[in-house]
C-alpha cells in the first residue's frame, strides 16, 4: 500500500521539523527556552513514532511506546518548570 | 477516504511546521510559547487524527484518538506552567520594555 510511503515522508518531514525545536534546546537564552524546546522535541518524537507504527504495520505496538512517552515527557517537563520556579535563578 | 488522510497529514505538517518555524524565529521567549501551545497541538490532533482514520473503527484508532486527547489536554499545560515559572522568575515580555521606554 503506497500509503505507508506517505507516512515515512511525513515522519522525515517531522524529523525536519524537530530541528527547529534542537535549535531552541541547546542554544536558548533562558532556561525556560531549553524546556520548551525540550516539550516540542517530545511532542515532535511521539508523532514520528506513530508515523513509524503506521509504516511498519504494527501501530498496534507502537501507539503505546507513544502514549508512554508522551506522558514521560509532560510529567518531565512540569517537574522541570516548577523545579526552576523554585529555584530562583 | 485516501483524500481525507492525505489533506490531514498535509494540514497537519503545516501546522507543525508553522509551530517550529515560530519557535526557531519569534523574538521573545512567550512568543514562542504561543507557538507550541498553539500550532503544534494543533498539528499533533490533525496528524494523529489522519492516522485514526487510516486505521479505520478498532482499539488501536481509539487509543490514537486517546494519544490526541492526552496532548490536547496537555500541551497547552505544560506551556502554561512553563509561563507561569518563567514570569515568577521574573523573565521579561518584549512589550514590557517597549512600554516603559517612552
Amino acid at each position: 500500500m503506497e500509503l505507508r510511503t506517505v507516512f515515512v515522508a511525513a515522519a522525515a518531514c517531522l524529523i525536519v521539523l524537530t530541528l527547529g525545536y534542537l535549535y531552541r534546546l541547546v542554544t536558548g537564552p533562558t532556561i525556560f527556552d531549553r524546556i520548551l524546546g525540550l516539550s516540542g522535541f517530545g511532542t515532535s518524537t511521539t508523532i514520528i513514532l506513530t508515523l513509524m507504527g503506521c509504516a511498519y504495520g504494527r501501530l498496534d505496538m507502537f501507539v503505546d511506546i507513544a502514549l508512554g512517552y508522551a506522558l514521560l515527557n509532560f510529567v518531565g517537563v512540569l517537574a522541570a518548570a516548577r523545579y526552576f520556579e523554585r529555584a530562583r535563578g | 477516504m485516501t483524500a481525507a488522510i492525505l489533506a490531514l497529514l498535509a494540514a497537519g505538517l503545516f501546522f507543525a511546521a508553522v509551530a517550529s518555524l515560530g519557535v526557531l524565529r519569534l523574538p521573545d521567549f512567550y512568543a514562542r510559547l504561543h507557538a507550541v501551545g498553539k500550532a503544534e497541538t494543533l498539528g499533533v490532533l490533525l496528524v494523529l487524527a489522519g492516522v485514526a482514520l487510516w486505521q479505520g473503527p478498532t482499539l488501536t484508532s481509539v487509543k490514537v484518538l486517546f494519544v490526541a486527547l492526552f496532548f490536547f489536554l496537555t500541551n497547552p499545560t505544560a506551556t502554561h506552567a512553563i509561563a507561569r515559572a518563567a514570569l515568577r522568575i521574573g523573565v521579561r515580555p518584549l512589550a514590557a520594555d517597549a512600554e516603559r521606554r517612552p
